[in-house]
């Protein structure tokens, strides 16, 4: 049966004014704060670390990235591993089952719009506010970077922080769509906010230590090669592991796999030799795709609940 | 469907998994008109109005909106219809203008006619004063009239409230009972739900009574009081006189008479005998100190008409 009209109807409205509401939100404020403190912190320490001790590298530049100061565990993206879901999942949990509980949805669904568009709009919006604040970070970085480095990044450099940045905004993505799909389920916001920082705590911290031990547990065969690359592939269910790999790929140029290597891939290979961006690109494309299907994956299932809920407080 | 119904409504049915809230209902609205859908709460009112949006699937029968389809055709249906949810909310950190920009633009109105049509409708609804105002600080007669000044803005031809008075005292019902009325002044044709039934008698043309899903009873308060209680019209006559009552139960239409107190005779009657009243007491030679006519209240049809049910099945 044919719906009359487009289902985009009223998506630029929508946009508009959960952008508004996200950029003068009490929340957000401090979220950004919370990143900037803690980016400005991972930095310094980087600039120290490598000021001491790398005396010459290719790609000095994306060490700010991926260095840390010796004694904290955390660099610049491991902390945006951690930090990025935070902020997503608090501009996601209350989106849908706030307006249930202001009893404002229904008032704005008999508007001539469709769902369609008040999710999507309230889905776009969140992820254009993580671009613009992960930009302005980005942004920072290098500008500190140059700074306090004296150092211009090259052009490949800059090539892949840049394709960094984007693989940053799909990883928010993800978390952005799954808080979404709880606020969609859940009819409180407090239950959809602990069962997105819940799952988000299990994939992070927990998943990459169980996935193996499962495989271990279940696998059928005891063939060593088998067991790891399973474990591998279980472990890649976690968006932050899937961030991880793609990061290693991109801003760690020596990468040539992000899976077990063969001796006959190593043939002919010098090790420890940059790979051209192409082919780094290519190594991580498979996580970067995942991450997106990830993404879309959540937003389709919130989308298909929504559809089929009542509207009626 | 007729050209003054604006609504038509053949066997809708709403049925979820295992129960029916909406059991193959049929009614129509004319142009112009204030209906009322009446019942106790859970009755299938709200799922009803939802069904006629297009906000809510409808399982079975058809409803047919402006001569839209809410199903295939919900833009159309919601561009021209006004809807006032139950215990409507608005976005407490927002002012009231601010909160209607954002559904002026959901309307797709343009800026000029936006701006325009926000202040005539909060004028019109008495919230010039606080339209800056974030909502948070508005009572609940205050969101009412808010919810009520988006409709005017929206130029809806029918206006669709889901219990607009519950919750307010007796000023602030007052308040938006009049607004209501300067609604169908307008032409709009108003689809009201309630289970406030005093109060929806005093603005409705017709109403229906809902019951578990099923209209009971349909048509005007007049009518629903003959088809209920037999007699249309109570009349209180006051005078000073002998053997008054039996003259009165002499008059044609007259049904019975009853002596509450002395002087004071209340008469049932099937049509409105003011005026043969007065003529009998005056032939009489009577003094006739008062008369009034009550049309039965619908909280009285009400009531009996629930007691018949229970008793019926009592008997059964």
């Amino acid at each position: 049966m044919q719906r009359e009209g487009s289902a985009l109807h009223g998506l630029g409205v929508v946009i508009l004014k959960e952008l508004s509401d996200h950029l003068t939100s009490v929340r957000m404020r401090v979220l950004e704060w919370l990143v900037v403190l803690f980016a400005l912190a991972a930095l310094y320490g980087a600039i120290q670390q490598i000021r001491d001790t790398t005396a010459e590298d290719p790609f000095l530049f994306l060490k700010l990235f991926t260095t840390a100061r010796e004694p904290l565990p955390f660099t610049f993206v491991s902390f945006l591993t951690i930090l990025v879901p935070l902020i997503a999942i608090g501009m996601g949990f209350d989106a849908v089952n706030g307006e249930h509980n202001r009893r404002t949805l229904s008032r704005i669904l008999s508007q001539p719009i469709y769902r369609d568009a008040l999710l999507f709009g309230k889905f776009l919006a969140g992820l254009f506010t993580l671009s613009v604040s992960l930009i302005a970070l980005w942004l920072l970085v290098i500008g500190l970077g140059l700074f306090l480095l004296g150092l211009p990044p090259s052009g490949e450099e800059l090539a892949r922080v840049f394709i960094f940045l984007l693989v940053t905004i799909a990883y928010a993505g993800v978390w952005l769509a799954l808080a979404m799909l709880f606020s969609i389920i859940f009819r409180s916001p407090a239950t959809a906010a602990l069962v997105s920082l819940g799952l988000w705590l299990f994939l992070t911290l927990i998943w990459p230590a169980l996935a193996p031990a499962i495989v271990i547990a279940f696998a059928p065969s005891s063939d060593e090669e088998t067991l790891i690359l399973a474990a591998q592939y279980l472990a890649r269910l976690s968006p932050s592991n899937l961030f991880g790999e793609v990061v290693l790929a991109i801003l760690n140029p020596t990468t040539r796999s992000l899976g077990p290597i063969y001796l006959s891939q190593l043939q002919g290979a010098v090790l420890g030799a940059p790979m051209p961006l192409g082919e780094s690109l290519i190594v991580a494309w498979p996580q970067i795709v995942g991450l997106i299907a990830g993404t879309i994956l959540l937003f389709v299932t919130g989308y298909v609940i929504f559809q089929r809920q009542e509207v009626r407080a | 469907m007729s050209a003054d119904n604006v609504i038509e409504v053949q066997g809708l049915t709403k049925r979820y998994d295992e129960t029916t809230v909406v059991k193959g209902i049929s009614f129509s609205v004319a142009r112009g008109e204030i209906f009322g859908l009446l019942g106790p709460n859970g009755a299938g009112k709200t799922t009803t109005i939802l069904m006629l949006l297009g906000l809510s699937e409808i399982s079975d029968g058809q409803a047919r909106v402006l001569g839209f389809d809410p199903v295939r055709e919900p833009l159309a249906v919601k561009r021209r219809v006004g809807y006032l949810p139950d215990q409507v909310g608005f976005y407490d950190n927002l002012s009231a203008s601010d909160n209607m920009r954002y559904t002026a633009r959901l309307m797709g109105l343009g800026r000029d006619e936006r701006e325009t049509k926000i202040a005539e409708s909060l004028d019109h609804v008495g919230l010039h004063d606080v339209a800056d105002r974030p909502v948070d600080t508005f009572s609940r007669g205050m969101r009412q009239r808010l919810g009520l000044a988006e409709i005017l803005m929206k130029d809806a031809q029918i206006a669709i409230l889901d219990e607009p008075t519950s919750g307010l005292d007796p000023q602030a019902t007052a308040e938006l009972l009049q607004i209501i009325r300067n609604l169908k002044d307008r032409g709009v044709s108003v689809l009201l739900s309630s289970h406030l039934l005093d109060r929806v008698q005093s603005i409705c043309d017709r109403v229906a009574l809902f019951n578990q899903g099923n209209i009971e009873l349909l048509g005007t308060v007049g009518e629903l009081g003959r088809q209920v209680l037999g007699v249309g019209y109570y009349v209180d006559v006051e005078a000073e006189g002998q053997g008054l009552a039996d003259k009165l139960k002499a008059v044609p239409g007259v049904k019975s008479v009853e002596t509450p107190s002395a002087n004071h005779m209340r008469i049932y009657a099937e049509r409105d005998v003011r005026s043969e009243a007065a003529a009998a007491v005056i032939a009489a030679g009577g003094r006739l100190l008062r008369l009034s006519v009550e049309t039965p209240s619908l909280d009285m049809i009400y009531n009996r008409y629930f007691e018949n049910l229970t008793g019926g099945r009592h008997a059964a």
